[in-house]
């Protein structure tokens, strides 16, 4: 390889990191109070909800499919539990028996709309785009019905401590406090570190990684993704597969919506509504391709940090976020420009 | 000694469509046949009955002298029949140690708990099939998709003999490859035969088969009509019962 092919299938391969570092540059030096441990900590916090959706997006993208429903059985979940533990509280349950029943029967309904998407995709052979479409309209309209077009919001306040709280919580000069927040006098500083739902998040995705980079289900994803006929003459079992992929998207999606109804103690229906782009755009600027066969967990979740750090830093600088979707489809374009024209400058190897 | 593999009276249809009409074939072991035919003269539903993707209507199996039902391509994997496709059913998207273990990958045990693709072994072991074979490849961490067409062939055989082979069938092995690496998929041929394998192999390159075949069996519209000995014959001969200018049983 020539030196100068060296350098740009160097810069191609690890555009999308050197993309990240411009943009911290960029908003450390424009947007005030970004680049503080609160700044960061928001940025993370925020990123959450879109980094297990954007994982699930990864397992389907790689079979070479899509799930469009992602963005929408978040937004069920996040109803479905809300209502639940609200309804759970009201019956007399004690606030902790309430929120964790709700969790696990919200968990276990929310396996349905992949199940059902697997089906279509894997059996009945429906193109995924259309598959998960419908289910998406599925979804969304039977979390409208719940809610009656409104908010979930009689949700126990317990959801709320734990959603916002942090795994350590730092008094300066006198200790340091797992997950409670110290009683402090008023006035002492506490010195929040790590909200408790990064922790959860980067725990699902780390299993996620393992999953599609170590074990031989995740080399089975693969293989499906480049060429299905070949996996199912090396005997694998495509359908069960793939609708093994749609359940664990459609798992990761509602565990999102459980997420979120913790951070913001609420179920809107609409609540993953611009991350079913935004988990597309993630996935594709973390390097796969839309064809299937290619990505990683950890190139995705740089994908979510650029968005997140992207719509963050707009709007510390008081940008309106309608121009976060601009930016988010000018940025789709170019990952997909450079992935279509440059094929040479994706890894050839492993 | 027997065959090593033999079709007795297999009868083939679709439909209305007879593809393989009342054909019968044998391949000893350390043996080539070449099977010939013009496109739709039913070379492919022959080996794809053999192969387990069809079942036959009629007609009878032996593997090793003894009669086999083979009811899937699993049932003739496990018996050490392997095909090799014209488009090799390779996943580009891997390496070569990942194709050649595709469906039966090596685990280890990380931690005492955790099971995770043993990748040090499957490259180890591939390296040892490849050299095995006399076929290089300059990477193996190199994605197929980065190989050359004969690279690509060296991969798919590979992974049917590290799985044991005994028998193998190849569809137009040599097609869509460049001069230097036909040869070099015919030496392949060739060391695999010394090996003691049984070998089909489909092709319309006249020249390969003349270097490869022992036998050939020639096909048309469904039906065997003829079955001459490489030494015996020539091209002319071979290509006039292919169009079917004449029918000549030797």
């Amino acid at each position: 390889m020539t030196r100068r092919a060296g350098i740009t299938s160097f810069v191609g391969q690890r555009w999308s990191v050197l993309f990240f570092l411009v943009e911290l540059v960029f908003f450390s030096a424009v947007a005030r109070g970004f680049f503080t441990l609160n700044g960061v900590q928001i940025v993370l916090f925020y990123s959450t909800t879109l980094a297990l959706l954007a994982t699930a997006e990864t397992l389907v993208i790689v079979t070479g499919g899509i799930d469009l429903s992602v963005g929408f059985v978040m937004g069920f979940a996040s109803v479905i539990s809300a209502k639940l533990s609200g309804r759970f509280a009201e019956m007399g349950l004690a606030p902790e028996l309430a929120l964790l029943l709700a969790i696990l029967i919200t968990l276990a309904i929310g396996l349905l709309p992949g199940f059902v998407n697997g089906l279509l995709v894997a059996r009945l052979k429906v193109p995924p785009f259309l598959a998960t479409f419908a289910v998406q309209g599925i979804t969304y309209g039977t979390s409208l019905l719940i809610t009656q077009g409104s908010a979930a919001i009689n949700v126990p306040n317990l959801a709320n401590v734990i959603g916002n709280g942090y795994l350590i919580y730092l008094v300066p000069g006198q200790g340091v406090s797992l997950f409670t927040r110290p009683q402090v006098a008023p006035g002492t500083p506490v010195i929040d570190i790590i909200p408790t739902m990064v922790v959860v998040t980067v725990l699902f995705v780390a299993v996620a990684a393992y999953l599609l980079k170590r074990t031989r289900f995740g080399q089975h994803t693969y293989a499906i993704g480049g060429n299905i006929d070949a996996a199912m003459r090396a005997g694998i079992n495509t359908n069960r597969h793939l609708v093994a992929i749609y359940v664990i998207s459609s798992f990761l999606a509602t565990l999102s919506g459980i997420i979120y109804m913790m951070e913001y103690v609420t179920g809107k229906s609409d609540a993953g509504s611009s991350f079913m782009l935004d988990s597309v755009v993630a996935v594709v600027i973390g390097g796969a391709s839309l064809f299937g066969g290619t990505g990683t967990v950890w190139r995705t979740i740089l994908g979510v940090l650029i968005l997140s750090v992207l719509e963050m830093g707009l709007k510390i600088m008081g940008v309106q976020t309608f121009d976060k979707y601009i930016a988010v489809g000018i940025i789709l374009i170019f990952a997909v420009l450079i992935d279509q024209f440059f094929p040479e400058l994706v890894r050839k190897e492993d | 000694m027997g065959y090593l593999l033999e079709v007795r009276n297999i009868t083939k249809r679709f439909g209305g469509l007879v593809a393989v009409n009342n054909v019968s074939m044998g391949v000893n072991a350390g043996e080539v046949v070449g099977l010939l035919g013009d496109n739709g003269a039913g070379k492919s539903t022959l080996i794809k009955v053999v192969s387990g993707v069809y079942g036959a209507d009629e007609g009878t199996i032996l593997f090793q002298g003894k009669q086999v039902q083979i009811n899937s391509p699993m049932d003739a994997l496990g018996m050490g029949i392997e095909t090799i496709y014209q488009d090799l059913a390779l996943a580009e998207n891997l390496n070569t140690p990942a194709n050649i273990f595709l469906g039966r990958e090596k685990m280890k045990k990380v931690l005492g708990v955790l099971n995770v693709l043993d990748h040090a072994y499957m490259h180890a072991e591939s390296r040892k099939v490849l050299e095995k074979l006399d076929i290089l490849i300059p990477s193996l961490r190199n994605r197929i998709r980065a190989l050359s067409g004969g690279q690509r062939q060296a991969v798919a055989i590979s992974r049917s003999i590290y799985w044991d082979a005994k028998f193998l069938i190849m569809d137009e092995p040599t097609a869509a490859l460049g001069v230097a690496e036909q040869k070099k998929v015919i030496d392949t041929i060739n060391l695999l035969k010394s090996h003691g394998l049984g070998i089909i192999v489909i092709s319309h390159q006249m020249h390969d088969i003349f270097q490869v075949a022992d036998r050939m069996v020639i096909m048309r519209r469904g039906e065997k009509v003829a079955e001459l000995v490489t030494k015996q014959t020539n091209p002319d001969e071979v290509v006039s019962l292919i169009v079917g200018a004449e029918t000549v049983t030797h």
